[in-house]
């Protein structure tokens, strides 16, 4: 084509021009749900991309498109990798589930993973991270922390995951601190600053000393930093600019080992469809640095239940548990089976509120 | 120095040449932003520009650009309507998603019925969402007389909740697992919108997207009614001694307006996005403002200016994955392409000459 050649020999004039590629390079695409700065959620699956080019250098080539919105246009995305020979697809936000599906089953050589959601195909893998573990630790530093009894929560969707943090934080919160409450407010966003800053100074109004967020944007620390006295935590990302306070700790989400294992099972051609829910135990939810603005013998209580669940000695949800309406779930000693917190749509006893529906 | 000087007549050659004339502005500019980005900018623009029209992946692309156009230039057509005659709706985005949960509501209602009849209902009944929609700043401004910029727009906002409802509430699938967004309507054959062959790209939003076009075009051109609206727009006094009805060319323009976008709502949930969740709408109707003055409120020009902002979406995602350009950098570009289209506007009206400065 001769706009073609044009184009080449215009970038070789400019020396600008990027090396053929190898043929045999296993190429890897991933689908972002926000811009790679977003300081959280993005950013830590990118953190993951580059760790998948560090460890096989030559051997793979990375792509990936940011701030794709959830529904045809997420499908285009994918599509485009898949026809430009991506070996292996992730594809990072919940909304991406029918789209994967539908991409999936045209291109059935290629394989994807798709973060959060439910539906599985021969060439479609699950995999997500169980953050109701963090939750628990965070809930337990908030009960400690708060003086005012509040917790402030901003959730992003009524969605399973979300509601799974919040139950757990506050079993957690209350375990420690009776008089405990939670206030929860819904974004409807995992990723928009200007909302989730409205939230936080919404509940840090309402008397909330304690923010916990379920959205991906540093903007709640930013407002808690503001108000002066009000603690936060990380989230999706350690966000240790705002440490050591408000920030005084974080969840983090560590992709990295699973994004390298997944990419060397294409590369063996071991790939298989799997769903995957791991915890602190495999290192896929870490717990960011717990920083001096918390009492000591709080972080060290904080510790010991997270070295708990990382040896698989204690489940966040360990009966005796009641649901919102008074209804028994969990009987003492029982823990919850992975089914229920797959699908949990309700609050546990002493929540306030509904969940939207 | 250097003054303006207005036209005593517009000036006819450069209404035509002002798009391209901002098209090429954006090339160049756009291409000293990749530059300063390390990117190669002749490859960049290329990449936007050529790619989804004659690369390697073209056949994909360009049904592609049918299904990110059609949206755009129906919407488009139906503001265009208003903008012309000073009637300024800003809330299409509400009104696509309120022709969304109708036409998909619609279409639910009959679940798992299979029936002819179920696609034409939920047709009728998307475009009776958007024109409600668009009927409230109507009926406020004709009887109240508020101003239909601020209402339209606030009732984006409205809408959207209201999205967020019936995707946790009242349509959501019961076989979700409790996660919110409805029924994939991609999957119930009766309410589908498919493509009518395979792989072109061409669904029923695309065919009325088209129709629309001509229609406005007659109605323009050929019709009483569209010199009322044009008269208004252009001498709202001798439109006055000429008869035209203040009150009925509103709520035509709103009431149209609505209708189309509702349609587009409509379309785009029962089809490419097949389900009607809480981030459903990604701002159609706002880029189609940019579209209808992109195409000068011209019924031909607006096609053109919906296929050219469908170019840069999709060229834009390729050179994100292909060349690693960030998301920002091709929003500024788009961006761009607006600013240098209002500023070149300008010669249109004015022209510039080299002033002598005079002694009086």
């Amino acid at each position: 084509m001769k706009f073609t050649s044009l184009l080449t020999s215009a970038a070789m004039a400019l020396g600008l021009a990027t090396g053929a590629m190898a043929e045999d390079k296993t190429k890897v695409g991933f689908v972002y749900v926000g811009p790679v700065g977003d300081g959280g959620w993005t950013y830590e699956h990118n953190k993951g991309r580059l760790a998948v080019e560090e460890e096989f250098g030559d051997k793979v080539e990375t792509v990936f498109v940011e701030s794709v919105p959830e529904g045809p246009d997420a499908e285009r995305v994918m599509t485009q990798m898949a026809l430009e020979g991506a070996d292996l697809i992730f594809t990072t936000s919940f909304g991406y589930m029918d789209p994967t599906i539908n991409v999936a089953k045209k291109f059935p050589d290629v394989k994807f993973e798709h973060a959060t959601g439910y539906k599985t195909a021969p060439n479609v893998s699950v995999y997500s991270a169980r953050f109701y573990e963090g939750r628990a630790v965070q809930g337990h530093i908030a009960g400690k922390m708060t003086k005012s009894n509040i917790i402030g929560y901003i959730g992003s969707y009524p969605i399973p995951e979300v509601i799974r943090g919040i139950n757990s934080a506050y079993l957690h919160a209350k375990a420690v601190n009776p008089d405990v409450e939670f206030k929860i407010v819904w974004a409807y966003t995992w990723f928009d600053p200007a909302k989730e800053a409205d939230a936080a100074t919404v509940l840090i109004e309402q008397g909330a000393d304690v923010i916990l967020q379920h959205t991906d944007s540093t903007a709640p620390q930013a407002a808690a930093q503001e108000a002066g006295n009000v603690v936060t935590f990380g989230q999706a990302s350690d966000m240790s600019e705002y440490a050591p306070f408000p920030r005084v700790s974080s969840i983090i989400d560590d992709w990295a080992p699973y994004y390298i294992a997944r990419t060397k099972a294409v590369m063996d051609g071991t790939w298989e469809s799997a769903n995957t829910w791991d915890g602190i135990r495999e290192g896929m939810v870490a717990i960011g640095e717990i920083s001096d603005a918390v009492p000591a013998d709080v972080k060290e209580e904080a510790l010991a239940l997270k070295a708990a669940m990382a040896a698989g000695e204690y489940h966040p949800f360990t009966g005796p548990i009641k649901k919102q309406d008074g209804s028994d779930w969990l009987a003492d000693g029982e823990t919850a089976d992975d089914g229920t917190l797959a699908g949990m749509n309700f609050y546990v006893e002493g929540l306030e509120g509904e969940i939207p529906q | 120095m250097i003054v303006l000087e207005k036209r005593p007549q517009p000036s006819k050659a450069w209404s035509y040449a002002t798009p391209l004339v901002a098209v090429v502005a954006t090339m160049l500019f756009g291409g000293i932003l990749f530059a300063i980005l390390g990117k190669n900018p002749v490859e960049a623009i290329g990449t936007i520009f050529w790619e989804p029209l004659f690369g390697e992946f073209a056949f994909y692309y360009r049904p592609q650009l049918l299904v990110k156009g059609a949206p755009l230039v129906l919407i488009a057509i139906g503001l265009s309507l208003g903008f012309r005659a000073g009637i300024w709706n800003i809330g299409a985005e509400g009104q696509y998603i309120m022709g969304a949960i109708f036409g998909a509501g619609a279409g639910l209602a009959f679940y798992p019925l299979d029936a002819f009849y179920i696609f034409p209902i939920m047709v009728i009944a998307g475009a009776f969402g958007g024109w409600l929609w668009a009927m409230i700043p109507a009926f406020l401004k004709v009887r109240f007389g508020t101003n239909e910029i601020l209402v339209s727009l606030m009732l984006v906002y409205v809408a959207e909740q209201m999205l967020a409802s019936v995707s946790l509430g009242l349509l959501k699938n019961p076989e979700g697992f409790g996660f919110p967004g409805s029924r994939n309507l991609q999957a119930y054959d009766s309410a589908h919108n498919a493509e009518l062959i395979a792989g072109s790209g061409m669904h029923w939003g695309v065919v009325t997207a088209l129709i629309a076009v001509i229609f406005a075009y007659v109605l323009l051109n050929r019709h009483m009614l569209g010199f009322h609206i044009r008269l208004t727009g252009e001498a709202p006094r001798a439109a006055k001694f000429a008869g035209v009805n203040p009150a009925r060319l509103i709520l035509f323009c709103l009431g149209v307006s609505g209708a189309l976008a509702g349609l587009a709502g409509m379309f785009e949930v029962s089809g490419p996005s097949g389900v009607v969740s809480i981030d459903f709408n990604v701002g159609y109707g706002f880029t189609a403002i940019i579209v209808a003055f992109l195409g000068r409120l011209h019924p031909v020009g607006i096609l053109l200016a919906g296929g050219l902002m469908a170019l840069t979406y999709i060229g834009g995602e390729i050179a994100q994955s292909q060349l690693g350009l960030p998301a920002a950098a091709i929003q500024v570009f788009q961006g761009m392409l607006l600013f240098f289209l209002l500023a070149f506007d300008l010669l249109t009206n004015y022209r510039i000459r080299a002033a002598r400065s005079e002694v009086a």
